[in-house]
């Protein structure tokens, strides 16, 4: 049997983003900004997309900028914002619990004079409101959180952010990285006050290499890719239309029948946490986000676990898979308060709409049978 | 003017008697195979010298750093060929070649003329003698210094006319394929590839065992192994790669013997193994990376103890070197980025906080006794799990 449960990495597309794409590539192959009725066919993927899209977010198509993905779109909203508003101020305020395409674009901005102030989170990861508050100055151009934490799935009170940021001051910028719950939610920026959202495609069954940020209309950002001027000079470089096409139809599907489709994964995380806590030793990490449940294997090594439930056909992740490859310790389950023998043994599970009851009940037989043997051989 | 051929000079084998033939030929073997990719060429042996002529378009420095890759080559020469043999030809060839090469003027020189075309008119000493005046009437900064020139500019007179001056350093070492075969205990570290690589020089092949222990150690740190034979083929040519699963082993062994002796009593069973393999594939000797007092394993005690096990003769290139000369090395052949890949491999997964540094050999039979109703089998097991991977540039 094989389970995939690594789903917050990437995910496996959707046949039909597969058959768009394959279309896209082979048949209406033109270049959108061509004259000819090659480049009008192409560009109609790229409209269609941008429209449906639009209407998932409830905002106008032209605030849709496609990207290279989630990492791009975040690079470009910090960066740009940073960029384009200096005059206005040099103060950031961000959190402890980013992701690694939030935080080094931050420390970049850092060596290049702005200030940073990173908000601490409580033991679920979920952000100090009060702290926020006190945070923001008459200087900070832009406060930037992530909606759903990729590696524990802690779920951001983003709308209340959205008041207090507005309230205090008009004029700060507000950026979420939605990377992890766009597909998940519904997520309408205007009436959380969203200047900036993030978004990719193979986190929901489209294709990798393919993503989008919305910026909210007149909001100041400077282009990181200058060139031809294509999608109105914020993203030069010719459209990856496949990709844009992909995406268009993920977002299509994923948001079809959409409540069912979460309620399915929600049950598959739930009955998994349910069963895995009748294990002995573990310890849930998982925050309300439904498709990450993050489980520490007191004793047990995740790196050799993970191999382990490898063997068995079983794809998980430690920590996140994004900090994973890198021996560093992962930020979000030291500033959810871990101690050092728990963030060595943490196990990230994503699931998707694919996964099924059968799977869960695998894994966790799986378990029920490594765990015993994997904690009888420790590094003494 | 453009070199359209190489001068390439050995040392050792010119001094191997009659087997000499079997160590140009095996040369000019693996000279084909690194200049395979780099374009179409003619390698040639003519009176005791080896040459490599384009016959078409290449790239030159490609050419010179496959050929530099290329064991038993101590020198190339980029060389310019002329057919006409005309002396005031050959000094306007020679004045041109001297002023490209030589920007700066200002140096010393000397002609090095050989006539091997005795129907030639003028003799060795003459022509050097006409053609070193030659040259200082063109250029006037120029001095002759005929004990140690800046420049020494050789021109040979045979068939052809062939000119060159300047000497390439080759990595030395002998062919591959003249000096047998050995088996390489490769594992991820920045010794093992260099081990493999200065044995390899001498004209050895290469094969290799690798030990993985699942799901301690990844696939990843599977492959990253894999990469690092890959760049020693690149000098050492294809390699047998054989991929041991030691997982079991290295459980029994940590539950059964002193957790201090882990390390010591495991890489005996990994020489086991690899002499086994050894044999197998005909390889006359192991090769490893180790070097005296690096690791707890390593000190001269340990040493005698691992070395026990094996009736073959074991080679260890870098048992005299200090860390750093051997990641100079492992730079060099560019297996250093590989190498510092942190996967953890299976010698570090259970390593104990305080390794016995010099172990005594009669304890350590003493402590394998606990072994013996299993480890046949085991063994036995590990031998058959074995996945050998072909591995080659």
């Amino acid at each position: 049997m094989e389970a995939y449960f690594d789903n917050g990495a990437t995910t496996r597309v959707f046949p039909q983003v597969k058959d768009i794409v394959i279309e896209a590539m082979e048949e209406e192959y033109g270049n959108p900004s061509s004259m000819h009725m090659k480049g009008v066919k192409a560009e109609q993927y790229v409209k269609d997309a941008r429209e449906i899209i639009a209407k998932s977010l409830k905002v106008d198509p032209k605030e849709i900028v496609f990207t290279s993905g989630g990492t791009e779109s975040n690079n470009m909203a910090l960066i740009g914002t940073a960029m384009a508003n200096a005059r206005k101020g040099k103060h950031i305020i961000s959190t402890r619990i980013e992701h690694a395409s939030v935080y080094n674009p931050l420390f970049f901005l850092e060596e290049n004079g702005y200030e940073i102030t990173y908000l601490p989170v409580d033991e679920h990861g979920v952000v100090d409101l009060e702290a926020l508050e006190k945070a923001i100055r008459p200087d900070t151009i832009l406060v930037s959180v992530m909606y759903v934490n990729n590696e524990i799935g802690a779920v951001q009170p983003v709308e209340e952010i959205g008041k207090i940021v507005k309230k205090k001051n008009p004029d700060t910028l507000f950026h979420v990285d939605a990377i992890q719950a766009y597909g998940k939610y519904h997520i309408y920026p205007r009436r959380l006050k969203i200047d900036l959202l993030s978004v990719s495609g193979h986190k929901i069954h489209g294709p990798k290499g393919i993503g989008f940020l919305y910026i909210k209309d007149k909001t100041k950002v400077h282009p990181l890719i200058l060139g031809g001027g294509q999608q109105k000079g914020m993203r030069s470089g010719t459209e990856n239309v496949p990709g844009i096409a992909g995406l268009g139809k993920a977002v299509q599907l994923i948001y079809q029948d959409h409540e069912e489709k979460m309620k399915k994964i929600q049950a598959i995380k739930d009955d998994f946490i349910a069963q895995v806590m009748e294990l002995s030793d573990v310890r849930n990490n998982s925050g309300e986000a439904p498709h990450i449940a993050s489980i520490s294997f007191q004793g047990v090594r995740s790196e050799v676990l993970l191999h382990a439930l490898e063997e068995k056909g079983i794809y998980v992740s430690s920590g996140s898979a994004c900090s994973s490859n890198k021996p560093a310790i992962s930020g979000t389950l030291k500033a959810i308060g871990l101690t050092k023998e728990y963030y060595d043994s943490t196990l990230r599970f994503s699931f998707c709409i694919f996964n099924t009851k059968e799977e869960v009940d695998y894994t966790v037989n799986c378990l029920r049978e490594l765990l015993p043997i994997l904690r009888r051989f420790t590094r003494k | 003017m453009e070199f359209k051929a190489f001068l390439i000079k050995y040392a050792e084998i010119g001094i191997k008697g009659k087997n000499r033939y079997m160590f140009e030929d095996a040369l000019i073997r693996q000279m084909k195979f690194a200049l395979k990719e780099v374009g179409d060429f003619a390698i040639r042996k003519q009176a005791g010298r080896v040459f490599v002529e384009a016959k078409g378009e290449f790239d030159f420095d490609e050419a010179v750093s496959a050929l530099q890759r290329v064991f038993g080559i101590t020198g190339i020469c980029p060389t310019i060929i002329e057919e006409n043999k005309d002396f005031d030809h050959l000094a306007e060839v020679c004045c041109k070649f001297i002023d490209e090469q030589y920007p700066d003027k200002n140096r010393t020189f000397k002609v090095y003329g050989r006539r091997a075309d005795k129907k030639y008119p003028m003799n060795s000493m003459e022509f050097s003698a006409e053609m070193g005046s030659r040259i200082l009437d063109a250029f006037h900064e120029l001095k002759v210094d005929v004990h140690h020139p800046d420049i020494l500019l050789t021109v040979e007179i045979r068939d052809r006319v062939y000119i060159y001056s300047d000497i390439l350093k080759g990595p030395g070492g002998m062919p591959i394929g003249t000096n047998g075969k050995a088996m390489l205990c490769l594992s991820g570290g920045i010794d093992s590839p260099v081990a493999g690589y200065m044995i390899a020089k001498r004209g050895v092949r290469i094969d290799a065992t690798y030990f993985h222990a699942p799901p301690y150690t990844s696939e990843r740190a599977k492959q990253k192994v894999v990469d690092l034979a890959k760049k020693v083929s690149r000098y050492a040519g294809p390699i047998n790669l054989h991929v041991v699963n030691f997982t079991d082993i290295q459980l029994a062994i940590y539950e059964k013997c002193p957790h201090d002796e882990l390390t010591i009593i495991m890489r005996r069973y990994m020489m086991k193994i690899a002499e086994h393999f050894a044999r197998e594939g005909g390889s006359l000797a192991l090769i490893t990376g180790e070097s005296i007092g690096q690791v707890a394993s390593q000190t001269i005690h340990n040493l005698a103890i691992t070395n026990e096990v094996c009736g073959m003769p074991v080679f260890r290139p870098c048992i005299g070197m200090d860390k750093q000369e051997i990641v100079d090395i492992a730079e060099q052949i560019d297996t250093y980025e590989t190498s510092i890949q942190p996967f953890e491999d299976c010698c570090t997964i259970f390593v104990a906080k305080h390794p016995v540094t010099k172990g005594n050999l009669k304890i350590i039979k003493r402590s394998e006794e606990a072994l013996k109703d299993v480890i046949d089998d085991l063994m036995k097991q590990a031998i058959e799990s074995v996945e050998i991977i072909r591995v080659s540039e």
